[in-house]
């Protein structure tokens, strides 16, 4: 596994302003040596695909802790749809409910992780996903 | 404190004894190499007279209810009255919310904590494109008075007192507020009770903010100004460390970033004229109860004596009033674990017991379930009863400040007034908290990080997470916000815009425009306004239109 960085946008999507796991994910995603972007909070899904685009990146890491993720997490996989742009990897973090998981999965989020994950988990995860680290 | 008792033959005893410790743990090592609070403040073996060294009774801690109020704002605490016992509660529709309020009050809450959904608390309606998905999800969606009224239906406002946690649109649900009392026969005099109106925090941690600092700060004063002449009951503030230690701060970071929005706030009321005195006793503040237990209580004991001295030797109030930092604490949400999510009942628990031998006025206990939801009739029935049994069943109430004068406690509770007064001398020099945003944040990320990586590398446990690790069916009882409340909010809304006096609400209008523009207090025109059925998301988008919008600096 080599070549260049992986890149990752990690994003606030909605009205929620918890944003110490998504810093927490951003800084050890760097330390794990990929490039890293953070948004900062009240994204809108449109905002999200367009950083996602100029940036060119190869993951959008997303995080919601409001509830409002049902909402939130399809419309960004959505919008990277219409873009032609569904080889980007969409991750979801936050208090997301069990029974939530499968809808997200369906709407393209390809791994959802919940509070206790270890960030070593995920960064292996991104890595493994992407095939280079 | 101790001084007839550090004598020569304590030192040398001591050195004896530590002699004797070295021996020990070089054949048989101790646990850890070594100790330290969450704080990172080195903890040791024992602690003695002579830790306390130059201390003195009367100056540092004297007798509760005394300056510097180090162990307790009142003379007798909790053997005149139990703490508030306050559960924070705030979901779907008003209708819901009601009756979650009653249900506890039922069940022997002394007080209600209102917990308004994003949309409210960023100053939208439910009908605006970015409330989607949002409504009545992290709280209770409020758009104008008839919510409100709702809300406290069957709730005498003159017994009970309200906290609301609202921060940018404060001065509206307070006018809310007025205006229910008032159709209730119940005056503004007769209030009690507290809004959070903490924006600082807000920039710096907790992120629902709407306006730039300075029209903020305005808003803010404007609500000391009309308060203090027409609600003498009514705490025109709530400053908020909880925020700040859930969002990875250590306990002294909590107490430094907390007193320093606090200078700020005095210092903005003083400079729009206010008299220290006149605004100050009504301050309140907010803190977060952790898990490294003696810290925590001394923690409290900190903040205490280090807030009364800054406003007696900076400020140079002379109202004891205005020296005593009263406070709420709420356990710290952000140590639940997903995992095994019952044994939450005993970290809970533990927290709670910390803040109130850290002498607090009023306390929510967080709920088992709530790393994963919002939490549910039952469990929250727990969390109150576990506030009860402390009040109640184990005698801790029966005396005041019971740890003080324990060695280890005066001890850390010197440490972290030092250090906190230390980080404070340090946002004094970068121009005061306003301005020192962007370090605080910088400070309480690097503390989220390191916290994590300790969990991970094992250094901190985690039961259930990183120890003794058990697979668990997550709970069945999980509350679940009806997703339909959105669309009940909009229907409301379009009923509301049909059915009310539109040509009173466009004069209202104008009238916070105008005052908005021109200094005036802004609170009167308010009241006026939402007595007409005006929306919270119309007025804050006068104010939006007129103040701006704070643009946030992204700082990793």
């Amino acid at each position: 596994m080599s070549g260049k960085p992986i890149r990752v946008l990690v994003a606030k999507p909605g009205l929620d302003g918890h944003d110490r796991g998504a810093k927490v994910i951003a800084q050890s995603l760097r330390d794990a040596g990929m490039e890293v972007i953070y948004t900062g909070l009240r994204q809108t899904p449109e905002q999200i695909v367009g950083a996602a685009l100029q940036e060119d990146v190869d993951v959008v890491a997303l995080s919601c802790l409001s509830g409002a993720h049902l909402h939130l997490f399809p419309a960004v996989a959505e919008g990277l749809r219409k873009q032609n742009a569904e080889d980007i990897l969409v991750l979801g973090g936050g208090i997301i409910p069990d029974e939530d998981i499968p809808a997200l999965k369906e709407a393209g989020i390809v791994e959802i992780f919940t509070p206790g994950t270890n960030t070593v988990t995920v960064a292996d995860f991104i890595k493994e996903k992407i095939g280079r680290s | 404190m101790f001084e007839r008792d550090v004598t020569q033959k304590i030192k040398d005893q001591k050195k004896k004894y530590e002699e004797k410790l070295d021996k020990l743990t070089a054949k048989r090592p101790e646990r850890q190499a070594e100790f330290a609070t969450d704080a990172d403040i080195k903890i040791n073996t024992t602690y003695t007279p002579d830790d306390l060294e130059g201390m003195d009774y009367e100056q540092d801690l004297a007798f509760p209810g005394e300056y510097p109020y180090t162990r307790g704002v009142q003379p007798n605490m909790y053997r005149g009255r139990h703490w508030t016992m306050r559960q924070y509660a705030g979901f779907g529709t008003a209708e819901e919310t009601n009756k979650r309020f009653r249900y506890l009050l039922e069940q022997g809450q002394t007080g209600l904590s209102v917990a308004f959904d994003l949309p409210t608390q960023i100053g939208y309606d439910s009908d605006h494109s970015l409330s989607k998905g949002e409504v009545g999800k992290v709280g209770v969606a409020i758009d104008s008075l008839l919510d409100m009224e709702t809300l406290f239906d069957q709730i005498p406002l003159d017994k009970v007192s309200t906290s609301m946690t609202i921060n940018s649109p404060a001065a509206v649900l307070l006018a809310m507020y007025i205006a229910v009392a008032e159709k209730q026969g119940v005056t503004q005099e007769q209030l009690k009770g507290t809004i959070q109106n903490d924006i600082i925090k807000e920039y710096m941690a907790r992120g629902t903010y709407i306006f730039p600092p300075e029209p903020s700060m305005r808003l803010i004063t404007d609500i000391f100004a009309y308060c203090a002449e027409n609600i003498p009951g009514w705490n025109t503030i709530s400053i908020s460390g909880y925020h700040i230690r859930e969002a990875g701060s250590t306990a002294v970071q909590e107490v430094a970033f907390t007193l320093a929005d606090g200078i700020a706030y005095v210092q903005a009321a003083i400079d729009a004229g206010l008299d220290v005195d006149e605004f100050a006793p009504r301050l309140s503040f907010f803190f977060n109860a952790h898990l490294n237990f003696f810290e925590e209580t001394a923690k409290f004991r900190a903040a205490r004596r280090l807030w009364a001295r800054i406003m007696k030797e900076r400020f140079g109030a002379k109202n004891p009033k205005s020296l005593m930092l009263r406070f709420h604490t709420q356990t710290a949400g952000c140590t639940l674990t997903a995992q095994q999510p019952d044994v939450n009942i005993m970290r809970v628990a533990f927290q709670a017991l910390s803040a109130v031998l850290g002498g607090t006025q009023s306390l929510h206990t967080n709920s088992r379930d709530e790393a994963m939801a919002l939490p549910s009739d039952s469990s929250v029935l727990i969390a109150l009863r576990t506030q009860q049994v402390i009040g109640y069943e184990i005698g801790v109430a029966d005396t005041v400040d019971p740890l003080g004068g324990s060695y280890f406690i005066e001890n850390l509770t010197n440490e972290i007034e030092q250090q906190a007064a230390e980080y404070i001398a340090k946002i004094d020099d970068l121009g005061g908290a306003p301005k020192a945003i962007d370090f605080m944040q910088k400070e309480i990320q690097n503390s989220a990080y390191r916290y994590q990586k300790d969990i991970e590398s094992g250094k901190k446990t985690v039961i259930g997470v990183n120890k003794f690790i058990m697979h668990t069916e997550r709970p069945k009882d999980l509350l679940k916000v009806d997703p339909e409340v959105g669309r009940r909010q909009e229907e409301k809304l379009a009923r509301l815009h049909a059915e009310r006096d539109n040509a009173k609400v466009q004069q209202a209008l104008a009238d916070i425009e105008k005052a908005a523009v021109s200094g005036e207090n802004l609170m009167p025109y308010i009241i006026e306004a939402v007595k007409v059925y005006t929306t919270l998301g119309e007025i804050c988008g006068v104010l939006r239109n007129v103040f701006g919008e704070y643009q946030q600096q992204i700082v990793f």
